[in-house]
């Protein structure tokens, strides 16, 4: 551990820096795993589709929120859609896979829900709300069954 | 409700934004001193402590652990809320409900200044499709507060406007952290975070302790001259992901309102409603909540800001206190909503005292994009 001493008007406060390292696993479940499994291997992008709302998930989850139906109709939907909106990072944290991202919020075409991902290849002051994009993936060699499997969203 | 529940002493720390010479429970026992001080209760007088604190953020998992000596849970009753500290009210008045406890002690605390407060949020997200993208509660109410503006035509300076109202009220406050005189121009000025949130649409890094005596109608009476009443409390939330809701709405704030507001038997919030403490960590979240709230319609929390109505001395005065903005911590900051209506009723609330304050309501927040939201209203 590494630790500072404080001045603290007359005291001297000691503080040391700790960490706690807890390995965890995370498992997609079956439907998760077939979508990430989809995009690795076809860059399909699979959601799933609620019969008594007609409303379409992506990516496919197992239970409707509206009506708790358990689900089972995946339906592919489109890699192109429409950004609902947009946020530019100024500052980085080490949690995020890229310097500075664009996050956004993408409605997929053949989706009722928005997907967050990034924007990428793009000026950023050419962003707006309303812009269509689309997919890229990673080569298939760099794909390994991840949401960062898609690189970004770029302008159609 | 079946029957009165009463607020008999609240008490808080100063806040700061860092309180490296005190521990957790030392931290707690700040606020928790003041309210046995003023009720005269001990620790055995106190039947149950409910304590709300995060494990995360505390460093430390069963994170109450930090706190057990100072709250009289040694051998005795506890019960720990995750969520922010105004759901811990709730939980004490459905203790004191029931019957088979009489006084209740809820405490919270924070120390934002130990954790990654980027890291942490990060971990709160869904790990499938939503961690690995890096986002934190920043990103994501920067997403947020981009489709509220363009939908409903709010500005940045209409955001920026709260920005300086909450500073300039806490400077009425002597326990505020930071009390600022500032302009919007400052507020439009200053480094962006995350487009469109600037570093003074932001809160600061904030430490501190918040903790409360509820007692059953009866029993406090006994007390103290002046309880304070829990008239409704509720809270409800909403989808996890920024993309399974509509982000420019708080459609789980209007339900836990809604709940709130019937238990109060309030019809008209904006007429029977005196004073206002909410929990934003950005600024364009007051006018979202001030809608959520129905103190106006949708998308017109920006007019209503304008109208000057939530200034001190304006029909409804919105933080007096100068709330998150000014510097109070996460999972603290409902809970000293609650305490600064409480003072707002007794008329104990010194240079910032809303005139006549009869009923006041308190709000508290927890997760991304106020997933999550709590609602109380307080009375004589
Ligand atoms: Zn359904």
């Amino acid at each position: 551990m590494s630790q500072v001493t404080i001045k603290l008007e007359d005291k001297e406060i000691y503080v040391y820096e700790g960490q706690i390292y807890i390995p965890n696993k995370y498992a997609a479940g079956t439907i998760g795993s077939k979508v990430l499994i989809n995009i690795r291997d076809k860059k399909k992008l699979l959601g799933m589709r609620c019969p008594e709302c007609n409303k379409v998930y992506f990516p496919a989850r197992q239970t409707c929120v509206e009506c708790f139906g358990l689900l089972d109709e995946y339906v592919e939907v489109s890699d192109k859609g429409t950004v609902m909106t947009y946020t530019m990072c100024n500052e980085s944290t080490i949690a995020q896979p890229v310097d500075t991202p664009i996050y956004a919020v993408i409605q997929l075409d053949g989706a009722d829900t928005g997907f967050v991902h990034m924007l990428g290849g793009v000026e950023p002051e050419k962003i707006s709300i309303g812009m269509r994009v689309k997919a890229l993936f990673r080569e298939k060699e760099d794909r390994r069954g991840s949401v960062l499997d898609i690189r970004y969203f770029k302008p159609l | 409700m079946a029957d009165r529940v009463a607020i008999c002493s609240a008490g808080q720390t100063k806040y700061s934004p860092d309180r490296c010479d005190v521990r957790e429970g030392d931290l707690a026992y700040e606020a928790i001193r003041q309210v046995l001080d003023e009720t005269g209760l001990t620790l055995s007088d106190v039947d149950s402590a409910v304590t709300t604190s995060q494990d995360f953020w505390d460093g430390r998992t069963i994170s109450s652990m930090n706190i057990q000596a100072v709250v009289g849970a040694h051998l005795s009753h506890e019960d720990k809320v995750a969520e922010d500290g105004l759901n811990a009210v709730f939980a004490a008045t459905a203790q004191i409900l029931s019957g088979h406890v009489d006084v209740v002690l809820v405490v919270s605390h924070m120390k934002e200044s130990q954790a990654e407060k980027a890291l942490i949020e990060n971990a709160a997200m869904e790990a499938t499709y939503l961690r690995e993208l890096g986002l934190d509660f920043l990103s994501t109410a920067a997403l947020q507060a981009k489709r509220y503006m363009y939908k409903y035509g709010i500005t940045a300076e209409q955001c920026a406007k709260v920005a300086v109202q909450n500073r300039a009220n806490a400077k009425n406050n002597p326990l505020a952290q930071a009390p600022m005189d500032i302009t919007v121009e400052d507020v439009l000025s200053s480094k962006i975070l995350s487009t469109p949130i600037r570093a003074l649409d932001a809160k600061p890094v904030s430490d501190g302790a918040c903790a409360m005596i509820l007692t059953s109608g009866k029993r406090a009476k006994k007390i103290t001259k002046k309880p304070v009443y829990v008239m409704g409390i509720s809270n409800c939330y909403e989808a996890h992901s920024p993309g399974e809701r509509e982000l420019a709405d708080c459609n789980a704030l209007t339900i836990a309102a809604n709940k709130a507001y019937k238990m109060a038997g309030i019809k008209n919030p904006l007429k029977d409603i005196d004073v206002v403490e909410l929990s934003e960590e950005y600024s364009y979240q007051q006018l979202m909540w001030l809608e959520g709230l129905g103190f106006c319609g949708k998308g017109e929390g920006g007019a209503f800001m304008d109208s000057g109505r939530t200034k001190m001395g304006g029909k409804i005065p919105v933080n007096p206190s100068g709330g998150m903005l000014s510097g109070k911590p996460n999972q603290v900051s409902g809970l000293a909503a609650a305490a600064e209506c409480v003072l707002q009723i007794r008329g104990q609330a010194g240079d910032r005292q809303v005139k006549g304050a009869k009923v006041g309501l308190a709000h508290g927040m927890t997760g991304m994009c106020g997933q999550h939201q709590c609602v109380m209203i307080l009375g004589k």
